[in-house]
């Protein structure tokens, strides 16, 4: 027994170099094309009105970011997600847990979810104009699909014999809900979140860019096109890119965390 | 659920004519077949059996988690419907939450346990020191050995002390020294306590060690093929003469459920 690692201790002081040294390897690909990048527009290797100097990105971000265009994407975002994240869990719960209800519902949404989320932008136009409340039905609609998908799979694979023990235990219908069935389907439904999280965010600009034009992002991709303006679409690249990212490795973390008990 | 003490008086057992069947890839498999067996509040009975001869359906039709196909199996005069406190159940495997510790997990059987926070934290406590897991109160399961796994399940299917306790093979993944060491702890508790036990396991000395009645079981079907009493009182002595004749007739009696030996 001696021999085995102290449960009480922290991951191990080997592992700690582990994840920040693979993170700096990660970071490495995108600097260099950064400075292939800089070193081409300010070497003359490429027409600097088709590839800005970097400076000309940066002095971009300088006024975009100061008039809240980024800010205005995020909080479109995170808005969406949530309506769309709250009635995936609802309806993935729903789906999960009563078998009527799955086999009633389970088949239409499997047919919803093969067309292609951007098909629904003129039927989500008409439905809801083209104000700001269209653009959160689209990104609430992304964000949903991938959070019922994953939900109602982990609900659905909560293991037969831990259920015997429940029963067993006498635990009543809502002690298995909470302290077998969701911590069980926890990580299918962080999966969900997180993918939703993702789509959420694909969506937010795409209907910013394919609704009517106003603040955000997408905004900024259509009026540096509008303008032949490079340096503010590679900037509204740039911003994607690295939101998503950022967006990603925060649901990551998130779920490593809460899910502690698969590796603490 | 009451007060531990007075379960001496409960947990009597009955199974009259009970048989099981499952299909198994389209045909009927009889499981068991015609098991008559009375077990007596505050006995101790083991059920000994080769591999597949239904001992755990058996132990899972006493818990609840089956119904019989014939027969019908009674605790305490009610015919058994479904699981309940008053029955608990050690799996044959561990089968602990994984996102659970190993205090949470024994803890988890006192869930609805008429008993006060205090009284679960002291009883969680005991149990998983007298499985030797003192220390380990915070480990995750994926951080426990198997043995020590199957201890932990163990102490959660005593925290409840209910009047009947079923047990599936318990002590099959542990080392022999462990092992001895739990088989007297848990004769010990039951003697103390006098709840009814039924422990299933293919050891012949572990089936006479503890039992008051060694159940020795045949397969397909799975019949009752013997009973043997261990007039022995507690505690024992693994050296014990009378044990080592038994283990004579024990043996015999496996050996003629075998196919092979016919
Ligand atoms: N749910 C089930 N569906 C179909 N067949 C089953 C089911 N449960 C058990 N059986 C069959 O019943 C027979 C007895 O199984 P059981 O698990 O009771 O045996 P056992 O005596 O406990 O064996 P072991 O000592 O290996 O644990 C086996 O042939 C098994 O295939
Ligand atoms: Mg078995």
């Amino acid at each position: 027994m001696s021999a085995l690692p102290n449960p009480a201790a922290g991951p191990t002081a080997g592992r700690a170099t582990g994840p920040a040294r693979r993170a700096l390897r990660g970071v490495l690909p995108p600097l260099l094309l950064l400075a292939a990048w800089q070193a081409a527009s300010t070497g003359g290797l490429a027409d600097p009105r088709l590839l800005p100097p970097l400076e000309r990105v940066a002095a971009a971000a300088w006024t975009q970011l100061t008039a809240g265009n980024l800010r205005d994407s995020l909080l479109r975002d995170l808005g969406g997600f949530a309506l769309g994240a709250s009635a995936g869990l609802g309806l993935g719960l729903l789906l999960g847990l009563s078998p009527l209800a799955g086999r009633l519902l389970r088949p239409s949404f499997d047919a919803l979810k093969g067309i292609a989320v951007f098909a629904w932008i003129p039927l989500i136009a008409i439905w809801f104009g083209f104000g700001e409340a269209s653009k959160l039905a689209f990104i609430a609609l992304a964000a949903f699909t991938p959070v019922v998908l994953n939900v109602d799979e982990g609900v659905r694979g909560v293991p037969a014999p831990l259920r015997e023990v429940a029963a067993a235990l006498a635990w009543t219908p809502w002690q298995r809900l909470t302290r077998l069935v969701l911590p069980a389907a926890l990580p299918s439904i962080l999966t969900g979140l997180q993918l939703g999280l993702i789509h959420a965010w694909l969506a937010t600009v795409g209907a910013e860019y394919f609704l009517a034009k106003g603040s955000g992002l997408g905004g900024v991709l259509i009026e540096g096109r509008d303008r032949f303006d490079m340096a503010q679409v590679l900037l509204g690249v740039l911003l994607l890119g690295g939101v998503g990212y950022a967006l990603n490795r925060l649901a990551d973390l998130a779920a490593r965390r809460l899910t502690r008990w698969r590796t603490a | 659920m009451s007060a531990p003490g007075d379960v001496a008086a409960r947990g009597r057992v009955e199974l009259r004519g009970v048989g099981k069947r499952f299909r198994v890839d389209g045909r009927e498999l009889t499981v068991l077949d015609g098991i008559d067996l009375v077990i007596e509040p505050g006995e101790f009975v083991t059920i000994l059996g080769a591999s597949g001869c239904g001992k755990s359906t058996l132990l899972r039709l006493l818990a609840g988690l089956e119904h019989p196909d014939a027969g019908e199996v009674r605790h305490d005069g009610r015919a058994i419907a479904g699981t309940g406190l008053e029955r608990g159940l050690v799996f044959q495997e561990p089968r602990l939450f994984p996102w659970l510790t190993v205090a949470e997990n024994v803890a988890a059987a006192l869930l609805n346990a008429p008993l006060d926070a205090d009284a679960k934290r002291r009883a969680v406590a005991g149990h998983i020191a007298m499985v030797g897991l003192g220390g380990f109160e915070r480990a995750y399961p994926h951080q426990l050995s198997g043995g020590m796994a199957q201890r932990v399940a163990i102490a959660r299917g005593l925290v409840n002390r209910p009047g009947l306790l079923l047990l599936d093979e318990p002590f099959g993944a542990l080392d022999a020294f462990t092992r001895e060491q739990l088989q007297d702890e848990l004769r010990a508790l039951q003697a103390r306590e006098g709840f009814t036990t039924v422990l299933v396991t293919h050891d012949v000395e572990e089936a006479l060690y503890l039992g008051d009645r060694v159940v020795v079981m045949s397969p397909r079907p799975g019949r009752i093929r013997a009973v043997i009493a261990v007039p022995l009182g507690q505690p024992r002595d693994r050296a014990d003469e009378l044990l080592g004749r038994l283990h004579h007739a024990a043996r015999a009696a496996l050996r003629d459920t075998l196919p092979l030996a016919a």
